[in-house]
């Protein structure tokens, strides 16, 4: 036994303390998370190097869900590439159909109709709903709430992807978008029931504000951890909601003013510290500007077609060059570029993925930060790896 | 926003010397790209990111484009003075020639100061094969890293000056570079209980054709 030091942690008499003798002692240790990590949203994995609880290094690694999907988009029809769109972001696949579809539209100089055009941004930022509460459900599972705050957003998904299911077909996988509009038209009851749907979202998001926002454990979890400075958010390419959080006012609803947008009166919110707790506020704020774009759109959508009648879709081959398109998607800018040699299948597809080109930054956030939160800190940047490794 | 052809012209004021082209894009979009020499692209992107007129300051999309040899046939018409004083004669030869081919590097470029763009660079390596080397534009960039990286794995270009080049999404030990037009895919066929078309042809090679059993349905239909 040996005695313990005068300025032991228990100087309590009669206490035995024992030194650590530990062979690891001052080291550094390097830690596999993932690829079967639940808190790394998919497979994916972090090459952690710990100082203690530190995250001195981080590495991630990703790849495992790579399937060539531009190699894909090479070999199929500009048409057959549609519902694979679908697969890249599968909580997204509204806003994926229309970046595809408008990159399209570019290159071969297609209009869209009116009441399409308003399908879209209904579609859009039903999507935006889906994807944040989705996001602020998974931050608190993140957390260490196990269960019942994901539920909550679940819930109110499901509601979201019922809709999406009864006008598509398909709850996740929608496949609805063409170029020169979309698949079909949804009848009266689909709208109404929209409706309903987004003037209760507000009633929802009182309640689940009211258990998080000011919620103390989220707060002292989150606040000043993972800082992103604005400059290195715009170097490293940042879009959505986390370059927002970051301070600087880069929507591309208002800076590309595609397809309708204009005609809407939103906010775009901006963060101050640029840390996880802005992030997870920024998306919050934006779920609130969304609804107020959703009820306007709503009320406002005309009669009409919803496919621009001279759209080809089959045998679509349009003349050689290129275009870039590109949306504000929920996670950030999705873009598809496009490389048309005339034939029936693009040259070159490509597809500039958000949560790809965010992930640069990931151990730019984590040094110094304990490995739990590099864990919170990851699920604030919002990634879905159908998009990172396509 | 100045258009490709007023960026060309500034660019050509500033860097004499550097060889510039504007890529002109027939689609609607209108997209005009500008080539650049690879050896000053990284002087050329500093200034198009810090010049107060365009702050390119945010690299949104960086991909790769393989453009393999082709053959181009020209046709080129000579009008020919008939001696015999009648009207000249035209007479159209058409050669052959193979156009090599290159592997191709596209930044999208826009600006989230001015809020415009974009401005479209294209880098290109001199063949295909073994001089596939560009600047990597990293340093200016940071949201070119995964990009790069990931067409160095897909495409095979190196990028000089690239902090980490490695591997991004295939594995390391993976062998070629899947996202060229003549990659071949590995023959890993897997047995399969009909097959037809391509993958018929692919079981033929694996399996030597079955021997025809004495007495069997070959036998019977002989005479």
């Amino acid at each position: 036994m040996i005695p313990a030091p005068a300025d032991s942690l228990f100087p309590t008499p009669g206490t035995r303390v024992r030194p650590v003798h530990d062979e690891f002692h001052g080291d550094l240790l390097e830690v596999s998370m993932g690829p079967h990590h639940p808190s790394t949203h998919g497979v994916f994995r972090m090459m952690v190097t710990l100082d203690g609880e530190t995250v001195v290094r981080l590495k991630p690694v990703f790849g495992y869900l790579h399937r060539n999907h531009e190699k894909l988009g090479e070999g199929t029809t500009y048409l057959g590439s549609m519902p694979y769109t679908d697969r890249l972001d599968y909580l997204c696949s509204m806003t994926n159909n229309w970046a595809y579809a408008l990159a399209v539209e570019k290159l071969a100089g297609q209009a869209v109709p009116e009441r399409a055009e308003y399908l879209r941004v209904i579609l859009a930022e039903l999507t935006r709903l889906l994807n944040h509460t989705c996001l602020a459900g998974f931050l608190l599972q993140d957390c260490g709430a196990s269960g019942t705050p994901l539920m909550y957003a679940f819930r109110e998904r499901e509601k979201i992807l019922d809709l999406f299911e009864s006008l598509s077909g398909s709850r996740m996988m929608c496949n609805y978008q063409r170029f020169g509009g979309c698949r079909v038209d949804p009848p009266p009851v689909w709208l109404e029931a929209a409706g309903r749907l987004v003037d209760g979202y507000n009633a929802f998001l009182d309640e689940y504000e009211a258990l998080l926002t000011g919620n103390e454990i989220l707060m002292a979890r989150t606040q000043g951890v993972g800082r992103l400075s604005a400059d290195l958010a715009v170097s490293a390419g940042i879009t959505g909601p986390m370059l927002r959080a970051a301070g600087v006012a880069y929507d591309l609803r208002k800076v590309d003013a595609y397809g309708i947008y204009p005609r809407f009166d939103f906010r775009v919110p901006l963060g101050d510290h640029g840390d996880t707790y802005d992030r997870y506020m920024i998306r919050v704020l934006e779920m609130r500007e969304s609804i107020q774009i959703l009820q306007k759109a709503l009320r406002e959508i005309p009669a009409g077609p919803v496919m621009d009648p001279k759209a080809k879709l089959r045998g679509f081959r349009p003349k050689p060059g290129e275009a870039y398109g590109r949306i504000e998607g929920p996670k950030g800018e999705i873009g598809f570029y496009l490389i048309s040699d005339g034939g029936p299948n693009p040259y070159r597809y490509r597809v500039r993925a958000p949560s790809f080109v965010n992930l640069t930054i990931l151990e730019d956030l984590c040094l110094g930060h304990t490995v739990a939160d590099a864990v919170i800190i990851l699920g604030s940047i919002d990634i879905v790896l159908g998009e990172v490794d396509r | 926003m100045e258009t490709a052809e007023q960026i060309y012209d500034r660019l050509r004021a500033r860097f004499p010397g550097a060889a510039i082209a504007v890529v002109p894009n027939p689609a609607p979009a209108a997209q005009h790209s500008l080539a650049l020499e690879p050896a000053r692209a990284r002087e050329i992107a500093l200034w198009l990111r810090d010049d107060p007129e365009l702050k390119l300051d945010y690299c949104s999309n960086v991909t790769g484009v393989d453009w393999p040899d082709r053959e181009v046939v020209e046709t080129t018409s000579a009008t020919v003075p008939d001696p015999a004083g009648g009207p000249a004669r035209t007479i159209e030869q058409k050669t052959k020639r193979i156009q090599p081919g290159c592997l191709e590097v596209v930044y999208h470029l826009y600006s989230m100061a001015l809020r415009c763009g974009p401005v479209i660079v294209r880098l290109r390596t001199a063949n295909r094969t073994d001089r596939v080397t560009l600047p990597s534009l990293t340093p200016v960039w940071r949201s070119c890293e995964f990009q790069e990286r990931e067409i160095y794995d897909l495409f095979g270009v190196v990028f000089e000056g690239h902090p980490d080049l490695r591997r991004i999404l295939m594995w390391d030990e993976f062998k070629g570079h899947p996202m060229r037009k003549d990659y071949t895919e590995p023959d890993d066929y897997e047995w399969e209980p009909t097959p037809h078309d391509k993958v018929l042809a692919k079981a033929k090679k694996h399996y030597p054709p079955e021997p025809a059993a004495p007495g069997g349905a070959a036998e019977a239909a002989k005479p």
